[in-house]
């Protein structure tokens, strides 16, 4: 048996635990987390041990692995304190805050031997992995440009109690909601070099920005645009969209479908033909052991807990590919305050006058 | 009996597992609650009087319409599933699991309770909370039929996940005793729920599971045919198209000829499209009847 302990009842952790709980092969051995009436509740409804504090259970449940599902500002400490421990780490995203701190993550799990996986779960999305397998065979040819897109109803008020409103403890659209999108490009197209032309507005929030807009460059020229909002209320639930267009055709994927238009010198795999193609989801999911929220989840545990039980599987969402995001991340915000070349004034005077209605930015100056 | 054609909701929420373009055009088609009472006033005149949905706030104005309406829907039932997820999920990111209950459960008992007793809470307490939650769900329901009251998937499936299994039989006393009803389980993940209904004792369970010739979101995958064929139970297919991967009559004469399935829930924008799944699940169970369930 594997012997998983899990750290925060929050939302994710609520269903990580559920989740993890039914792969095959895994014994829950510890859960955590400060409020003592969800604990009240899991102790009566279940059989998990249960603790308050993070370090007792790691010390007296003795886990292999844990699945840290806490606030973002907490994943570093609590990390730490189970790799020194020799203890195997799922961290839920972003890793970390500060690309320092992950670095160091990193190098902590790599000298000690340790598995380590992060929770961005569209890696393991079928229409995703399409995209991937499709960009390997080189089927789009030379990449120019891609954007990546993440839109949903998170924030639909000027309202908000929990840490996610809290810049300081990782809430946010760019830590919560662009991570996602950051991530798969950085998949498809390698770290980028640079970005540029940064935007992090607020629409309803007090504390954090709601949308993130801006472009990466890549090596090779190539470049991708940003368009992230989670404060768009005509999703019904957050929904990521990924164009890449190349020399020889034009790929997009979302969570249900997969499209690719083919050049005729495009190099095709087998199934897909010169023009148009369409593939569904209902075509790329792997049959998964225990279904809640998506395929995906179950996926990704399944994968970390094969890889702490010893089968040697190439690493996904490892601590290294969850940093390259935490690099961005910190280019992205230090890039939203740089200083901007202003229009010229003569071009100014020549535009209709305006009121001049201050931009609700969150750096503006 | 449960009727064994019985329209579902999700194409007026915009719900589609294949497409979002697919889902962005239904979403657009049914935003007046008029579109659709036509589409149930069509189920209706075809004989389908079954409607299976989630307990979203559109959904109480359809029941209101219906209560406003009962010469035009005499044999019309609901069949409830609860909780609307997005709902909670949404107040618990805003406001965290506290101030998400503090939000849901009217007054002050239950939350007040789980709060000062945190690690000394009693039975007591969480059926009582559990039971709370239930009514609040079902307010909109209020003189409706609803011979089998259900508990979604995702809230299934999560107390299966944590092994939370007392909350089933909970529900299962409370659906009885405080609407007549019987408790139906959502799930995706059937051969894991069965068995453990059975050691609840909850014997004969109505059920409602993905079940398609695709395989397509069916948890468990093989092992499904296996457990509906050991365990007694009462099954009720959704996904039956795969979210449309499937050609229809073929699709049909797959899940018809499953053990232990008594009906199919189905999604359909129009009366053409009601009619032609009636047509084909006529051709292989034979002239629906047009009964409403016991209770």
């Amino acid at each position: 048996m594997v012997r998983i302990a899990v750290a925060g009842l929050g939302k994710m952790g609520i269903a990580h635990l559920a989740q993890i709980a039914q792969v095959d092969g895994v014994e829950i051995v510890g859960v955590c987390d400060p409020a003592t009436y969800l604990l009240g509740l899991l102790r009566h409804q279940t059989d998990h041990p249960t603790f308050s504090d993070y370090r007792v259970m790691l010390d007296t449940a003795a886990p292999d692995a844990v699945v840290i599902a806490t606030p973002s500002h907490l994943h570093v400490a609590m990390a730490r304190a189970a790799l020194e421990r020799g203890i195997h780490v799922f961290c839920e995203k972003p890793l970390t805050l500060s690309p320092d701190d992950s670095a160091a993550l990193v190098a902590l799990a790599a000298a000690r031997g340790l598995v380590n996986q992060v929770g961005y779960h569209h890696r393991f999305m079928g229409t995703f992995r399409e995209i991937r397998r499709l960009l390997d065979a080189g089927v789009i040819g030379a990449i120019s440009h891609a954007s990546a897109e993440a839109r949903g109803p998170v924030v639909l008020r000027d309202s908000g109690t929990t840490w996610r409103t809290r810049r300081a403890q990782g809430g946010g659209c760019l830590f919560d909601y662009a991570t996602h999108p950051i991530d798969l490009l950085a998949w498809y197209l390698g770290e980028p070099r640079s970005v540029g032309g940064t935007a992090l507005t607020r629409v309803f929030s007090r504390d954090t920005e709601d949308q993130v807009h801006a472009t990466l460059f890549f090596d090779a020229g190539r470049t991708a645009q940003l368009t992230v909002d989670w404060s768009d209320e005509s999703q019904r639930k957050m929904s990521t969209r990924v164009n890449i267009w190349g020399s020889h055709g034009h790929l997009y994927a979302d969570r249900q479908e997969v499209r690719l238009f083919a050049r005729r010198n495009a190099n095709l795999p087998d199934g897909y033909r010169v023009g148009w193609n369409t593939r569904y989801i209902t075509d790329l999911t792997e049959p998964v052991g225990f279904y809640i929220r998506g395929e995906e989840y179950a996926a990704q545990f399944e994968h970390f807990v094969a890889r702490v039980a010893g089968r040697t599987l190439p690493a996904l969402n490892d601590f290294a590919s969850a940093a390259v995001t935490d690099r961005v991340l910190a280019l992205l915000t230090a890039n939203a305050t740089a200083p901007r070349r202003s229009v010229a004034p003569a071009a100014a005077a020549a535009a209709p006058a305006a009121p001049a209605r201050r931009r609700r930015s969150l750096f503006a100056r | 009996m449960l009727n064994r054609l019985i329209l579902g909701d999700n194409q007026f929420f915009g719900i589609n597992h294949m497409s979002e373009e697919r889902a962005r055009a239904q979403a657009i088609q049914f935003q007046d609650d008029a579109a659709v009472i036509d589409v149930l006033d069509a189920a209706v005149a075809e004989g389908i009087t079954g409607f299976m949905c989630t307990t979203h706030d559109r959904i109480a104005r359809v029941a209101a319409h219906v209560r406003a309406h009962p010469g035009a829907y005499r044999d019309f039932v609901f069949y409830p599933a609860m909780p609307y997820a997005h709902k909670y999920a949404n107040a618990v990111t805003e406001d965290g699991m506290l101030g998400a209950l503090q939000r849901f459960v009217p007054g002050e008992g239950g939350v007040g309770r789980l709060m000062r007793g945190g690690l000394s809470l009693v039975r007591g307490d969480i059926d009582h909370l559990a039971t709370v939650l239930v009514d609040a769900e079902m307010a909109m329901f209020d003189r409706l039929t609803t011979p089998v009251v259900f508990l979604q998937n995702n809230m299934v499936d999560l107390l299966l996940g944590l092994g939370a299994h007392d909350a089933f039989a909970i529900f299962d006393r409370h659906v009885r005793a405080r609407y007549g009803a019987q408790a139906g389980y959502v799930t995706m993940n059937l051969p894991r729920l069965l068995p453990v209904l059975d050691r609840l004792g909850i014997t004969d369970p109505i059920v409602c599971t993905s079940l398609n010739a695709r395989g397509f979101r069916m948890g468990g995958g093989d092992a499904i045919g296996a457990a509906l064929r050991r365990y007694r139970c009462r099954c009720i297919a959704m996904s039956v198209f795969a979210s449309g991967a499937l050609p229809a009559d073929e699709a049909i004469a797959w899940v018809c000829a499953q053990p232990n399935v008594e009906s199919i829930v189905f999604g359909a924008s129009s009366g053409r499209h009601i009619r032609a799944t009636r047509d084909l699940v006529e051709q292989h169970w034979g002239p629906l009847a047009r009964a409403t369930a016991d209770a």
